[in-house]
């Protein structure tokens, strides 16, 4: 149930955010208190209950399959930090 | 005459149309009290052009005799809404300097009912707080203070612009979203009227993604009548999302004129927490004699997983908070911390961009979702929200709504319960199980605590029963009389 620095090192790579050595003591020991006091869902018998991924009680609308947008680049890419001749850029991913 | 900022939704619109006032002079009147509310830190960004604008509109449709449902009534957005052409952060550094090329659905209802657009209001960042202290843009202020003191309190959250700036009379109403209880427990923090949804009943196409399954949007206003009126705006089926009920909207307004008697109100019994301040409990019994008064009947019920919602929502959101959240990544929108390399760029940008808040749960949720965990925690949490779901249901059949504080305490003061996350998620017990559950709540101001500051009574109705809840608060509502008035009024000012 608790966590280490390790675990906290490795869910942060998980989530792509840059956690610095010295706060993974903290955020280990508030992690683990959020996880312990979660814990108490164990006492909850749930077998053979199904699991709730929505209260939407219905079946995914499907729709023609056509195109209903588009035509948008410069809008689309209004908002990028970098972009060039109608692409988003990033740092070279491929040697 | 009435200040013009001390006017209801339904009275001012009832003015307009008789032309008491212009939607000019309504929309000038509160320009002002934005203005005037700055000390509060409610409105990230002021659009007082776009109000006049909109506000001329309005006139020209009036003046046709063409008025729209919403005609000329100013409105503070919350800043979670996508406004095309205005920046919208989420209250977040990471959506720094975004400004969204569309709009929301639900604010694209509001102005094509003739609302007026007032500006963007502050937020816990992503919608994640219970006190508004996380926003990236500073805490907002509640303009209540307690009796004798002038410590700076909290106005809730996550909608606690929201509600500081109606509540402070620099909006008629405003929009929020409820998460786990951002609309409700900010709306009983401030004195007023915080109405969720239905799960379904209005479009999440253009509100920036928290926890999918649960994320609402709904109306805060200063009359249950109001809510009403506003619900009707925002609400409607949208094939651009997916959860949007295809369910017609039905006119709230006429359900607050619905008399209560012989309607079964629950008491469930499981919401009678250890240590619930005795104000908290003699204004809930209260609430209960007030109903019965009116012809309903108070019946008991039970809802027994009620204490393990908080713990199944704090999986749950989370989980699907860090999904939502993986697409900022620096690249198309928003913060970005360059680097040389491409995942270097993604941890120093996120680093950077998310405050301690959303980074501690966006690392639950990740945990939760992580392989080796995902049946014990995520599946668990939602086998755990079926039998919650289940709870109400079954509930249900006796009982026509439910009766409930809103939170379990007052306002507190900006500084208190910062440091136990876990202290902090207690401020949504009550609100959480409903959310969970998909069901319609709502919050009306009901009574003051002992040192002076608003408390909230809840009614969760059945699904897609806002009616009936509507009619149960406004019953609430009319024997309450809550007249009491925060320390900081903006609209005076003005």
């Amino acid at each position: 149930m608790a966590l280490d620095k390790a675990t906290v090192a490795h869910i942060a790579t998980l989530a792509r955010i840059d956690v610095p050595e010295a706060d993974q003591e903290t955020l280990a020991r508030e992690l683990s208190n959020i996880l312990g006091w979660i814990a108490q869902l164990d006492e909850v018998p749930t077998e053979g209950v199904e699991p709730m991924s929505s209260v939407a009680q219905m079946s995914l609308p499907l729709r023609e399959d056509v195109v209903t947008d588009g035509d948008c680049a410069e809008r689309i890419l209004a908002n990028a930090p970098l972009q060039a001749r109608g692409f988003f850029v990033v740092p070279k991913v491929v040697e | 005459m009435t200040a013009l900022t001390e006017l209801s939704l339904a009275a001012a619109r009832d003015g307009l149309r008789r032309k008491a006032f212009s939607a000019r002079e309504l929309a000038a009147a509160h320009v002002k009290a934005v203005e005037a509310a700055r000390p509060l830190n409610a409105y990230l960004a002021e659009t007082p052009e776009r109000a006049l604008a909109m506000a001329d509109a309005s006139d020209r449709r009036i003046g046709r005799g063409e008025a729209l449902p919403l005609e000329g009534i100013p409105l503070a957005i919350k800043d979670l809404f996508c406004t095309e052409g205005v920046a919208t952060t989420a209250g977040s550094r990471i959506l720094g300097g975004f400004v969204p090329p569309y709009e929301s659905t639900v604010t694209a209802n509001l102005w094509r009912a003739g609302a007026v657009m007032l500006g963007k209001v502050n937020m816990d960042e992503f919608a994640m707080g219970s006190a508004n202290v996380t926003s990236a843009y500073g805490a907002v202020e509640s303009p209540w203070r307690r009796r004798g003191e002038n410590r700076p309190l909290v106005p809730g959250g996550s909608s606690g612009g929201s509600a500081a700036a109606v509540a402070a009379r620099a909006a008629i109403a405003a929009t929020g979203t409820d998460t786990g209880g951002s609309i409700r427990q900010p709306a009983s923090f401030c004195g007023i009227v915080g109405l969720k949804p239905t799960y379904g009943r209005c479009s999440r196409w253009g509100v920036v993604a928290f926890a999918s399954s649960l994320d609402q949007a709904g109306p805060m206003t200063r009359t249950v009548r109001d809510a009403a009126i506003m619900l009707g705006a925002m609400a409607g089926h949208d094939p651009k999302d997916s959860t949007s009920a295809p369910v017609p909207v039905p006119d709230f307004e006429p359900a607050v004129e619905r008399p209560v008697k012989g309607l079964r109100i629950g008491i469930p019994r499981e919401y009678r927490l250890d240590g619930m301040p005795a104000e908290i409990e003699a204004l809930w019994r209260q609430g209960v004699s007030w109903l019965e008064a009116q012809g309903a009947t108070a019946v008991e019920i039970g809802l027994p997983l009620t204490k393990y919602a908080l713990p199944a929502y704090y999986i749950i959101a989370p989980a699907e908070a860090s999904s939502n959240l993986a697409r900022y990544d620096g690249v198309r929108f928003g913060l970005r911390v360059p680097c040389d390399s491409i995942d270097g760029m993604y941890e120093q940008t996120r680093a950077a961009g998310f405050g301690a808040e959303v980074r501690r749960r966006i690392l639950i949720g990740t945990y939760v979702l992580s392989a080796g965990y995902f049946d014990a925690y995520y599946l668990k949490a939602q086998r755990v929200r079926t039998l919650i779901a289940r709870d109400f249901d079954a509930a249900f059949r006796s009982c026509d709504a439910i009766l409930t504080p809103t939170a379990p305490s007052a306002a507190f003061a900006i500084g208190e319960k910062m440091n136990d996350p876990v202290a902090m998620y207690l401020n949504d017990v009550f609100t959480v199980p409903s959310s969970l559950a998909g069901l319609p709540a709502i919050s009306v101001p009901a009574g003051l605590s002992e040192d002076g500051l608003p408390l909230g009574l809840q009614v969760i109705g059945r699904a897609f029963d806002e009616e009936g809840m509507l009619s149960v608060a406004a019953a609430l509502e009319r024997a309450a009389g809550f007249a009491a008035m925060p320390a900081f009024l903006a609209g005076s000012a003005a």
